[in-house]
């Protein structure tokens, strides 16, 4: 029960169950599709930019809860940074979840940090770094749709 | 028609079906998963194999490797008989009347393909159309597609309702003077159900049109007499049936395969060859070019022989018992909903809790070493009919126990704890 308990941690659940920023953002001048082919999961991440600054995100989908739960979180960790710091971000998030992460990484992803327990399911990795990708399609103005695949 | 006997049953003697003692017979179920003995529920996308199996194919690779039907010598001889005893063991299995009707191919993918593109080169042409229906797999959507959008042809697809059963009057009604082939499941391994297929194929005969029956799932479960069924074409894998990946059957009626161009061209599928002209061999030599899966037949035969032993009919009655008695079990944990509840259907337990993913369940389950599918099972429109992204699908084999059911039904209550429902 414990390496689930390190998945499954309360703040990930609650996220899942009450994602924040979720919904059609109208004003949106960047959006991006991401899809997950092996079971479905779809995220779409709406982004208002105010020069170089994600002035405003939401996103919406369907999906597990580590993928829910990784967009909702993401969404609360971008809003207000510069392309460079979001993507720096991703860069990160990333390095924690292939266990290549140094201890000033986890600390600088903050909240993120709870992801680390993904890495024990290296079949769920996908599921959390799906939000990520479509955030980077956003952000890069790539209309199509992006997959994990 | 085919004499009353089983075929199944006369050469072989029959062994009492007990699964504890089935259970021994193979191997990796007796391992632990993160600590706990597997429970392996995800018969569905493959089987376990069973000893004999094993064996014959270590036996073939230690004794008997050789080519088929090119070598003089001893071992291409062994190794060509083995092949061959493995095709008789099939139509056996089958109940073809010949030999000729069998073709070894890669699996039921490989087997539907071969009939889109050979039966579709010769037979389909623009305006006509090809019927499916709504709770195929993609290996029975695709090649069809792929053969419309060559020759201008059209899909057709018949509905099903809520349970997850075919709509009969609209099948009826899309069986029309411009259908070429019908192509359907024997059982969906996304519900579970068992479409009336008798009735499909009397409906389709009476219409002139051929029908192809993707007996994937079904092989294992059902019994299944081509001759009694009367169907065109049918499609299996050998790794649902105990045996092994990499091998599977097209039966086809010989009359259809000796007016079907062949599929690929290279060796053993001709008996001579010049620049000028090219003469194919015989069934079923003329749909096998190239050196085949030698081992992965003769693993099928053994597989074949072994469920024979045991006699699909206990072994569908065990796993009758297992599927009601876990649709029982289930129905009473709060917010799951059981997707496929259609009266015909078999081995295949599909279902949605309120609230939690289908991969978190499968996730948590694994994580008390039981394995099931989680996914949309290669039949995305089947998850949209039934409005879901995915459904977790626990699927039964002949070794699966109630006990292990009793396991799944805690385990499914400790997904709901995790996710604090
Ligand atoms: C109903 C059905 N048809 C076809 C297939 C494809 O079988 P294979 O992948 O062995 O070719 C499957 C396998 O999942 C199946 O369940």
């Amino acid at each position: 029960m414990n390496d689930l308990r390190d998945l499954y941690q309360e703040v990930l659940l609650d996220h899942s169950k009450r994602p924040r920023n979720f919904g059609v953002l109208a004003d949106a001048d960047h959006q991006a599709v991401g899809h997950n082919p092996l079971c479905g999961d779809k995220v779409v991440v709406y982004l208002r930019m105010d020069g170089d600054r994600i002035a405003d995100i939401r996103f919406q989908g369907q999906g597990c809860a580590v993928s829910q739960a990784s967009a909702s979180m993401m969404t609360e960790s971008v809003k207000g940074k510069t392309r460079a710091e979001a993507e720096a971000l991703f860069k990160r998030f990333h390095e924690l979840l292939t266990g290549t992460a140094g201890p000033e990484t986890v600390s600088e992803l903050g909240k993120l940090a709870i992801f680390a327990g993904v890495r024990k399911y290296p079949v769920r990795v996908k599921c959390a770094t799906l939000a990520w990708h479509t955030l980077h399609a956003a952000l890069a103005r790539k209309a199509e749709t992006v997959s994990t695949e | 028609m085919s004499p009353a006997v089983d075929p199944l049953c006369s050469p072989i003697p029959r062994r009492p079906f007990d699964v504890g003692r089935v259970r021994e017979d193979f191997p990796a179920l007796h391992q632990r998963v993160q600590g706990k003995p597997l429970i392996y529920l995800d018969n569905a996308a493959t089987t376990q194999k069973p000893r004999p199996v094993l064996e014959a194919i270590r036996r073939f690779y230690e004794q008997d490797c050789s080519n088929v039907h090119r070598g003089v010598h001893t071992l291409s001889q062994r190794a060509t008989e083995a092949y061959e005893r493995a095709r008789e063991t099939v139509r056996r299995f089958l109940n073809a009347r010949s030999e000729e009707e069998i073709i070894f191919v890669r699996g039921t993918t490989e087997a539907i393909n071969l009939v889109a593109h050979s039966f579709g080169r010769r037979y389909v042409r623009a305006g006509d159309e090809i019927l499916i229906s709504a709770m195929e797999h993609h290996s029975n959507i695709v090649p069809w597609q792929i053969l419309c959008e060559e020759t201008g042809a059209r899909l057709r697809v018949a509905p099903i309702n809520d349970d997850g059963e075919l709509l009969l009057d609209e099948f009826e009604r899309l069986l029309t003077a411009r259908t070429r082939l019908v192509a359907i499941t024997h059982l969906s391994n996304a519900l579970g159900t068992i479409p009336p297929v008798r009735e499909i194929i009397r409906l389709a005969h009476a219409r002139g049109v051929p029908v192809l029956l993707d007996g994937a799932q079904a092989v294992a479960h059902v019994k299944v007499d081509v001759q009694e069924l009367d169907c065109d074409f049918y499609a299996f894998s050998g790794h649902k049936l105990y045996g092994p990946t990499g091998i599977g059957v097209l039966y086809g009626k010989a009359e259809w395969l000796e007016a079907m161009p062949p599929y690929q061209g290279g060796g053993d599928m001709i008996s001579s060859v010049t620049f000028e002209k090219t003469t194919y061999n015989r069934l079923p030599y003329k749909f096998e070019a190239g050196t085949p899966h030698i081992a992965g037949a003769i693993g099928l035969g053994a597989a074949i022989e072994y469920v024979a032993t045991l006699g699909l009919d206990a072994i569908a009655a065990h796993e009758r018992d297992l599927l009601i008695y876990a649709t029982e079990a289930v129905s009473g944990i709060p917010g799951l909903r059981l997707i496929g509840t259609a009266r015909e259907k078999a081995s295949i337990l599909s279902f949605t809790l309120e609230g939690i993913h289908p991969h978190d369940i499968g996730t948590i389950l694994d994580h008390e070493g039981i394995a099931i599918r989680a996914g949309h099972h290669c039949a995305q429109p089947v998850m949209e009919r039934f409005g879901v992204p995915a459904t977790a699908r626990v699927s039964f084999a002949l070794y699966n126990t109630r006990e292990e059911v009793d396991a799944l039904v805690m385990a499914l209550q400790k997904v709901r704890e995790v996710f604090g429902l």
